[in-house]
């Protein structure tokens, strides 16, 4: 009890807390590409996984031993809470000899007496400065070690291979063809002997950084220098119809054009349909989801009667525009809502603000939802970039004025929308504050919840349907739907997955793919670095999709 | 004027090319040499031809004159360049015609375009190893005008520091560079967006502070956008950096620390720059990394034991080196193709053809340079620590390595490997097992009938090693006449040589029978004996008077060497005793007078001369206890009982005031000296 009451105390403790956010830190950078939710990194001394002979203190770093030390029947180890996850890549840890005794050091599978003399265990004794590869009889490794040094052992998960340091110095490779799952290790025999553990919480003696930055450049230079000798042609136009029709599915028509023209290469669907597609996409991401619902209906008829459930969702997000008063079924009540299609009442500079925690990305490849690519759409100032077309500087000052602002020529913003003239509006108010536009968004939600019922009966219950019903439902319940627990389907960041479903279905109506190959590739490449990493090949650490995207 | 066959065609359209060159139309000489440059480029055969039927005067010509637009300047520059990347025979005849004093001439003009190619040519020809690089220092204007010019470019920049790197070659060109404020003016190109420029940099300040104790002091200090220059060098060996850019860097950290700038146990030399030179002995490396990684790790730890254990048990370093001998292998055949790719990134094209015909030369020399670099690290490895001699010795067939090494083709293995012989020489146990039983000592003689001094230096230091008592090599190399060699050496101009060959018929004469030492005193002869004796060199000296200390021991040695040379050596001993000498020599010719006086006969030399008598009085009364001790040594062997005469001895001591101070002595602080005047004292008693 007394002890559990120290460790709780510790963890008040802010210099704990300190070196703890610190060890974080230094673990984050040093693997990086390590899931601890999957894999975690050994932290500490395992206060299970030890001999009685050992004591442990110290936050579970510092080990001593406390047996009799007569013969090597005596002898005690201690592992690591965890295994070294591959996703490491090369994975380090020091121990510092405070008390000398005879010291032995490894990193092992199974706890055995003393490292490196059982089976898959692997050590470097200081008394005599032999290596131990699962056997009792020692090779010549390095030199001894006594109070005062700090040893370190490194486990290159990409070769397979380890060396051990002593005082920073490198004393070369100590083993290899190693298997996985190795703990970090450490094994004491001798009454009085004390070795403190160092996983990352201070700074290595040894240049671990150096060393993982050669590997890295290592792997790096590899997939540079990849050979694709007689297949350069190949190459090229699998690339050219890479960017091509990434450009296609997201509707950036002149853009795509150009690039066709350019590399003098064919665009499989013809200008029209990328046209018609570009509309429906900028209707939605402008939150008027009733009038792209009718343009989709008109352009390809059948479409939404033959995907009910995409329709429904379009339903219940349009039901969600309404109460946030873009949609143009309320918007028409509005004296601002021109009903012309072809302008765009509010800013179109303002984009959905795509984060790096985008969730899209990662699941791209499992086949889920299309996405569109983060990376390469932060802003609309980056999409500027690819059309090479620049806005006029000044214009945020003076929002209102940039709707007619006529030097705005630019064809191809897709994530046009209205936020910022929401914004710039003292108070944001249920279905843009319109008596008669609440009155028509009510009936809506009724009618979208006879839809659901027609659907639950000629297909069954659908929870995903109920879900989304109730969450839209239950906006109307607050009185500042925009500070709510369910604020966030408000959000137009909202509408990017709806739209891309939607331009997906589109796109597989005419036959063509409803995921670009370039999203698919990327996904792939993502899953099968993760992959690696759970069949256990290191290389994936310094190999990963996120180095190559900038 | 020089014999040259060309086949007509070839002269035809080259000789077409240089009439262009003579056009009255200045555009259309202008288009001549435009033609001209396309038609060199890559083509060994046009150059030749171009240069034979003298293109280059008429080049020349037209750079010099201020009438030529600044166009066809530069294009007569560029083509210079072009031929100047040909073969060392083009290179000739272009510094033959002077193209040098007119480029650098050419560099005052203010056109940048002109200049550049001025430079990229001159770069070009200082870089070839035909060029003596002292024309660069003629013009003692040249060097400030070309440091004016490192803020004109990146381009001038990269050729500057390269024509710098390559010319300085002795300790002036360091000091003329740094007077004109080389390290000022290069120090902030070592973080120039370029790399070549870093690269050229970094060079230069390799060769800047090689062995020049000014120049690293000063690097020391320099800041580099307020970094200091030692942690820029430290992250240039960073390992994702180019190994090239790693190895160099290292070697201006070795250079610094060598000369003093940087202590041996500073992080940065323990911790970065030994490790980096280890990582570029291994196998991954190329044959020339390995090489210069080698021989710079040598160097760095050359002079501090603890470098030499840390690199001990770096990286397995011992065991790596001996890979150095397993070239050429089928392994390196892998390696030997890394290599001819890694050249041609930086050759020319033209140059390619020649590089893969003398691949067959180059393999050769790479595999001496391999194995003398490996000897050169083991001699600086194993030069003090005991235990790393016998890890060396250890290693898989070391000693025939070094055996065999000894009898090599290249002078520059021969001496490696003695070298490292010699280090390895040092350890007692080493003389008495693997030297024993690999008769190292027979390829060692064999070496000294011939060789250069530097070869010689270090087989006759080894062969005293070999010497030693205890060495169970000494017998055979005495029966194998070894004597008349080592006289000959003492004859040497080389002190070293000299040193060597008196020291090892010191060794040899150490407990050595009345033949051995007969035959010494024969061979050297009692002239060159005592030529030795006054040798301006002090260790010639102290060696000498090592070896008569070792000729005249045990009683009836000295009454038979003191019958015949008596006469000489009781003057030699005079001579120094009066002489300005340190204190060493001093003793040791003390010492050699006690052992006269052990003698039966030989006392009688002594107890007459009353000269010598006062002289040991004299040094019996010193401030120094060593030379007190060996002059009551001389006394006590004197006046010991039990011998013929000794009465008598003893009283005329005793009226010459010796008892008295004896009687002094007793009293001496010192207990090694208060011992030995007590027993002298007892022989008084009994």
């Amino acid at each position: 009890m007394a002890e559990l009451g120290a460790g709780s105390l510790l963890l008040g403790d802010p210099a704990f807390n300190y070196q703890e956010a610190e060890l974080n830190e230094r673990l984050k950078r040093l693997y990086p590409a390590v899931n601890e939710d999957e894999t975690p990194l050994p932290r500490s001394w395992s206060p299970k996984d030890k001999y009685s002979y050992i004591g442990l203190s110290q936050n579970n770093l510092r080990v001593h031993y406390k047996g009799h030390g007569k013969n090597h029947k005596d002898a005690a180890s201690v592992r690591a809470t965890h295994p070294i996850p591959a996703a490491c890549g090369i994975y380090y840890f020091e121990v510092k000899i405070v008390s000398k005794g005879l010291d032995f050091l490894s990193s092992l599978l199974p706890l055995s007496p003393i490292p490196g003399w059982d089976k898959h265990s692997y050590g470097y004794h200081g008394d005599d400065g032999h290596s131990f590869c699962s056997s009792g009889t020692g090779q010549p490794y390095g030199p001894t070690f006594t109070t005062g040094d700090v040893i370190g052992c490194c486990v290159n998960l990409i070769n397979n291979t380890c060396f051990y340091t002593k005082n920073g110095i490198s004393l070369g490779v100590a083993f290899t063809d190693l298997p996985p799952n190795l703990y970090p290790t450490v094994g004491l025999q001798t009454p009085g002997e004390i070795v403190d553990a160092n996983f990352g919480q201070q700074p290595f003696v040894f240049d671990i950084e150096d060393y993982m930055s050669e590997w890295r450049a290592k792997i790096h230079g590899m997939i540079a220098r990849f050979p694709i000798g007689e297949r350069l042609g190949e190459w090229q136009a699998v690339l050219q119809n890479m960017v091509s029709t990434y450009l296609v599915h997201h509707g950036y028509c002149a853009t795509a054009t150009a690039f066709a023209r350019a590399t003098e290469t064919l665009i499989q669907e013809d200008q029209t349909s990328i046209k018609n597609r570009q509309r429906i996409q900028k209707l939605v991401l402008a939150g008027r989801v009733g009038e792209a619902i009718e343009a989709t209906q008109q352009l390809y008829p059948g479409l939404l009667e033959h995907n009910p459930n995409l329709l429904f969702m379009l339903k219940c997000r349009q039901f969600v525009e309404m109460v946030n008063g873009t949609d143009s079924e309320v918007r028409c009540f509005s004296i601002r809502s021109p009903k012309s299609q072809d302008s765009y009442p509010g800013s179109p500079s303002l984009s959905p603000r795509h984060g790096a925690t985008n969730p899209n990305l990662h699941s791209a490849g499992k086949g889920n939802t299309p996405s569109h690519l983060p990376i390469h759409l932060p802003s609309v100032d980056s999409e500027m970039e690819i059309e090479a077309e620049h806005y006029t500087n000044g214009v945020a000052e003076n929002p209102s004025a940039r709707i007619m602002n006529g030097t705005y020529k630019h064809q191809e913003i897709l994530q046009a929308q209205d936020i910022s003239l929401e914004d710039s509006c003292a108070s944001r108010q249920l279905c843009g504050g319109n008596q008669a536009a609440t009155e028509r968004m009510i009936q809506f939600g009724r009618e979208l919840q006879g839809l659901n019922e027609q659907l639950c009966r000629e297909y069954g219950k659908n929870v995903t349907h109920k879900k989304m019903l109730q969450d839209a439902f239950s906006l109307l319940a607050y009185s500042d739907p925009w500070n709510c627990p369910v604020g966030q389907q408000l959000d137009p960041m909202q509408r990017e997955n709806i739209c891309s479903a939607l331009n997906s279905a589109i796109l597989e109506s005419q036959n063509l793919p409803k995921q670009p190959p370039l999203m698919l590739a990327l996904g792939q490449a993502t899953e099968c670095v993760q992959l690696m990493a759970r069949v256990r090949s290191g290389s994936c650490s310094f190999a990963r999709v996120d180095n190559f995207l900038h | 004027t020089k014999c040259v066959h060309l086949p007509p065609e070839v002269t035809a359209t080259s000789r077409h090319y240089v009439d262009r060159l003579f056009d009255p139309d200045p555009q259309k000489v202008l288009q001549g040499v435009i033609d001209m440059k396309n038609a060199v480029i890559g083509n060994n055969k046009q150059k030749a031809n171009l240069i034979v039927l003298g293109a280059v005067p008429r080049l020349l010509y037209l750079l010099q004159q201020g009438s030529s637009s600044s166009e066809l300047r530069a294009e007569c520059a560029v083509v210079l360049g072009s031929l100047a990347m040909g073969t060392e025979n083009n290179i000739k005849s272009l510094v033959d015609c002077h193209i040098i004093p007119a480029l650098l001439q050419g560099l005052l003009c203010p056109d940048l375009i002109f200049i550049e190619a001025c430079l990229r040519c001159l770069r070009t020809v200082f870089i070839s190893p035909v060029t003596p690089v002292q024309l660069l220092y003629t013009d003692p204007t040249v060097i400030p005008h070309l440091m004016s010019l490192l803020s004109r470019s990146q381009r001038t920049q990269e050729y500057i520091t390269q024509i710098f790197s390559h010319c300085c070659k002795t300790p002036e060109h360091q000091t003329v560079l740094f007077n004109h404020g080389a390290i000022q003016n290069i120090a902030p190109l070592l973080i120039s967006p370029s790399y070549k420029v870093r690269m050229q940099a970094l060079k230069c300040f390799s060769v800047l502070a090689y062995e020049n104790t000014q120049v690293s002091m000063t690097l020391v200090n320099v800041l580099v956008d307020e970094e200091l220059l030692s942690q820029v060098f430290v992250r240039m060996m960073q390992r994702d950096q180019p190994i090239d850019m790693q190895l160099t860097a290292a070697k201006c950290l070795t250079y610094m620390c060598r000369a003093g700038a940087i202590r041996t146990d500073d992080s940065c030399i323990v911790l970065k720059t030994l490790p980096c030179l280890v990582r570029m002995c291994s196998k991954e490396r190329l044959l020339e990394e390995r090489v210069e990684g080698a021989e710079t790790l040598a160097y760095l730890m050359e002079p501090d034991v603890e470098l030499q254990r840390i690199a001990s048990v770096t990286d397995h370093l011992v065991a790596m080196l001996a890979d150095y001998f397993k070239y050429p292998s089928s392994v390196s055949a892998i390696t030997d193709i890394k290599r001819v790719r890694h050249w041609t990134l930086l050759i020319e094209p033209s140059q390619q053809h020649t590089t893969l015909h003398t691949t067959l030369d180059h393999d050769l020399k790479h595999a001496h340079e391999l194995r003398q670099a490996a000897f050169k690290l083991y001699a600086s490895l194993g030069s003090n620590d005991e235990d790393i001699r016998k890890k060396i010795t250890e290693t898989e067939n070391m000693m025939d390595r070094i055996v065999s090494g000894l009898s090599e083709s290249s002078v520059k293995v021969r001496l490696a490997a003695v070298r490292c012989l010699h280090s390895l020489s040092r350890s007692v146990q080493q003389l008495r097992t693997s030297f024993h039983d690999h008769a190292v000592w027979k390829p060692l003689m064999k070496l000294l009938q011939n060789a250069p001094d530097e070869v010689l230096v270090m087989a006759s230091s080894t062969l005293c090693n070999l010497l030693l008592e205890f060495s169970p090599s000494k017998e055979p190399i005495l029966e194998s006449g070894v004597i008349e060699l080592l006289c000959s050496l003492t004859q040497s101009d080389s002190p070293a040589l000299r040193v060597n060959g008196i020291w090892a018929l010191m060794n040899m004469a150490f407990q050595a029978d009345q033949k051995v030492k007969g035959e010494i005193v024969r061979a050297l002869g009692t002239e060159q004996l005592f030529r030795l004796l006054s040798d301006p060199d002090s260790n010639v000296l102290m060696k000498t008077l090592g070896l008569l200390r070792n000729l005249l021991s045990t009683r009836p040695h000295i009454d038979q060497v003191m019958s015949s040379h008596g006469k000489q050596i009781m003057q030699a001993v005079t001579l120094i005793l009066e002489g300005e000498h340190s204190i060493e020599v001093k003793e040791q010719t003390l010492c050699i007078l006690a052992n006269i006086a052990d003698g039966n006969t030989a006392k009688e030399l002594i107890m007459t001369n009353d000269d010598i008598l006062q002289k040991i009085k004299y040094y019996m009364a010193h401030s120094n206890v060593k030379l007190q001790l060996a002059a009551t040594f001389c006394i006590s062997n004197l006046i010991w009982n039990e011998e013929d005469g000794s009465q008598e001895r003893q009283d005329k001591l005793r009226e010459l005031g010796f008892v008295d101070i004896l009687h002094k002595l007793t009293q001496a602080s010192d207990p090694n000296l208060c011992d030995r005047a007590k027993t002298a004292m007892q022989q008084y008693l009994a």
